[in-house]
């Protein structure tokens, strides 16, 4: 069977179910189009030849009723993997070799799938672009020289270069939907709680979540159903009833009231992502939704917020990097001098500048000016959804106030920088599940993204509102095979 | 507006700030990279600064979104002979021990 990489995971697991495909075939099929992708430099470890080895295992003897049944998956590079090198993008653990699997990935091991490799992102999760990876930019399988976005970047960029046919990824801040946005795929970024946290590299606990990216709504909605389980290995995992999201999915969503954010028209938007957003609406209101105008009034302080909490979390979440326990070591003089220059050589320059804004909001004197003051406008803005959700059922913006930037645009400009995450930000910080779905392109012919955010545990029915647009948008993502020469 | 004096006060991270919080951080920086840190610092607070605006004197601060009390568990072992696993990521290690540069003379 020709083109299996231009399959989607559902086409495939039929495939596999009704025996057209082998595991074997449909693994050699990606291993050999990653072979061929090196220029974009989405893997950080290769584990192809395992994978090969694993598929043939299945068929074999091939237990047709899971989920994902030798299906091969390449997991970010975030996610602990038992005996795999995982390196969060940093050199720091450029050596570390987990003795055990996170949740997240082993629940996906369970259903068949197997492993690819590792996928590269922005070290330790921190940035918007993938350019602070210590293993190099990822190149955006859209156009030469374009972010796939971050800090999920190389998993975004497999997914839309069909280098894998699902991937996960990490959203602290909008890790998952602005890389989906920039390179025209499906993310969600899951209710905190509803993934475990188990065996991820800890970035900010109170926010990271991991979640499915896709090449479609049905795809992202069976992986989700695979990752999001209650795990007691993860103090945060919460106990809730979790839906078939396949099976309960549905385009109907006639009557659902749909919020629409005046805050969300920020200064500077370009007018392509205004119109991107109101030809969402129309969709939406073709669908049989309500259109209500809803505000959202802290918004503007949702990143200021965003950028003392996460970066406080950090720097208490990265002091276990020592060079004493595992990953990388430096030589010094006594121990201080090894901790210092370990740290120092061991992280990248976004990652410090991190940890020593953290490190300062919380030191002696601060703590409250900074630290708690962020806390209480955190609760403000959570405030803000909660008031919303007493209307409305989901809310539609768009996913990021631009299409993907060339590399290098925004990199001596942190603040700049974080701007790109400021429609994705606030969902972090109010534990919400938001999706990203390709809406559009701009002049230059690169993708758009929506988000639909929901309620606390609701990713059923934001899920079934993407599944309806999806079918009204009918978008085609425009990929070349540049990087293939 | 209303504007605290701490902040207005902090405004400006100076190098002995930097170098301040790098022995906090345990992270050696030099003169060049002080440099640079303080100028990326400074218009990151000048961004963050912006939470002044806000009062919020009455406001209970939200330290997690997952309302739920913890759970509690018994407390049994439920992980054993780890000790090889742990160890063997370790840079330097002496048998059971992890090893580092000599602290008592």
């Amino acid at each position: 069977m020709s083109d299996i990489t231009k399959q989607s995971l559902s086409e495939l697991i039929k495939n596999i179910k009704d025996k057209k495909l082998s595991s074997t075939e449909v693994t050699k099929a990606f291993v050999e189009r990653s072979e061929k992708s090196k220029e974009l430099n989405v893997y950080v470890t290769e584990d192809f030849s395992a994978a090969i080895d694993k598929a043939k295992k299945f068929d074999e003897n091939p237990n047709l009723d899971l989920k994902l049944p030798g299906i091969p998956m390449a997991v970010k590079d975030l996610f602990c993997t038992k005996n795999i090198k995982t390196t969060a993008g940093s050199k720091i653990l450029n050596n570390f070799i987990p003795t055990y699997e996170s949740t997240v990935t082993q629940n996906i091991w369970n259903e068949g799938a197997i492993l690819l490799g590792k996928l590269n992102c922005d070290e330790f999760a921190m940035g918007s672009s993938n350019e602070t990876s210590f293993f190099g930019n990822v190149q955006n399988p859209i156009d030469k020289d374009l972010v796939p976005g971050g800090s999920s970047g190389g998993s975004s960029s497999a997914v839309a270069a069909q280098l894998t046919p699902i991937t996960i990824g990490t959203d602290t801040g909008g890790s998952i939907r602005q890389p989906a946005s920039f390179t025209g795929t499906v993310g969600l970024k899951p209710t905190y709680g509803s993934c475990s946290r188990y065996g991820i590299v800890a970035f900010a606990s109170s926010l990271d979540q991991a979640g499915p990216m896709a090449q479609n709504v049905r795809d992202c909605a069976l992986l989700h159903e695979v990752i999001s389980s209650y795990d007691e290995k993860d103090s945060t995992s919460i106990d809730f009833k979790r839906n078939n999201y396949v099976q309960e999915l549905t385009n109907n969503i006639k009557g659902k009231k749909i919020g629409i954010p005046k805050e969300y028209r920020v200064d500077g938007m370009p007018k392509e992502i205004e119109d991107l957003w109101k030809k969402g609406i129309d969709y939406v209101k073709d669908c049989g939704a309500e259109i209500i105008d809803i505000s959202l009034p802290h918004t503007n302080y949702a990143l200021p917020t965003y950028y003392i909490v996460a970066p406080a979390e950090a720097s208490s979440n990265l002091a276990r990097y020592d060079g004493v326990k595992y990953g990388f070591r430096a030589d010094g003089e006594n121990l201080i001098d090894m901790y210092e220059k370990t740290r120092s050589e061991g992280f990248g320059a976004e990652v410090q500048r991190r940890i020593m804004i953290g490190t300062y909001v919380l030191s002696s004197g601060y703590y409250d000016a900074y630290y708690l003051k962020a806390q209480k406008v955190r609760k403000l803005i959570k405030n803000d959804f909660d008031e919303a959700y007493k209307k409305v059922d989901a809310i539609l913006t768009p996913s990021t106030p631009s299409s993907a930037f060339k590399i290098g645009e925004k990199t001596n400009d942190p603040v700049s920088m974080y701007l790109n995450d400021i429609f994705t930000v606030p969902v972090n910080l109010a534990g919400l599940p938001g999706i990203s779905i390709p809406a559009g392109h701009d002049a230059k012919g690169y993708p758009l993204g929506l988000q639909i955010i929901g309620k606390a545990f609701d990713e059923q029915n934001i899920l079934n509102i993407a599944y309806a647009m999806e079918e009204k948008i009918n978008f085609k993502n425009k990929i070349t095979d540049w990087w293939i020469k | 507006m209303i504007v605290c004096d701490i902040f207005n006060y902090h405004m400006n991270i100076d190098l002995k700030t930097i170098k301040h919080i790098s022995k906090l951080s345990r992270i050696s920086v030099d003169e060049k990279k002080a440099e640079k840190l303080a100028g990326d610092l400074n218009s990151i607070f000048e961004f963050i600064e912006k939470l002044n605006e806000l009062k919020t004197d009455n406001v209970q601060p939200l330290a997690s979104v997952a309302e739920t009390t913890l759970k509690l568990r018994d407390d049994e072992v439920k992980s054993k002979n780890l000790r090889e696993q742990i160890i063997k990521n370790s840079p330097q290690e002496n048998e059971d021990y992890f090893v580092v540069p000599k602290v008592i003379e």
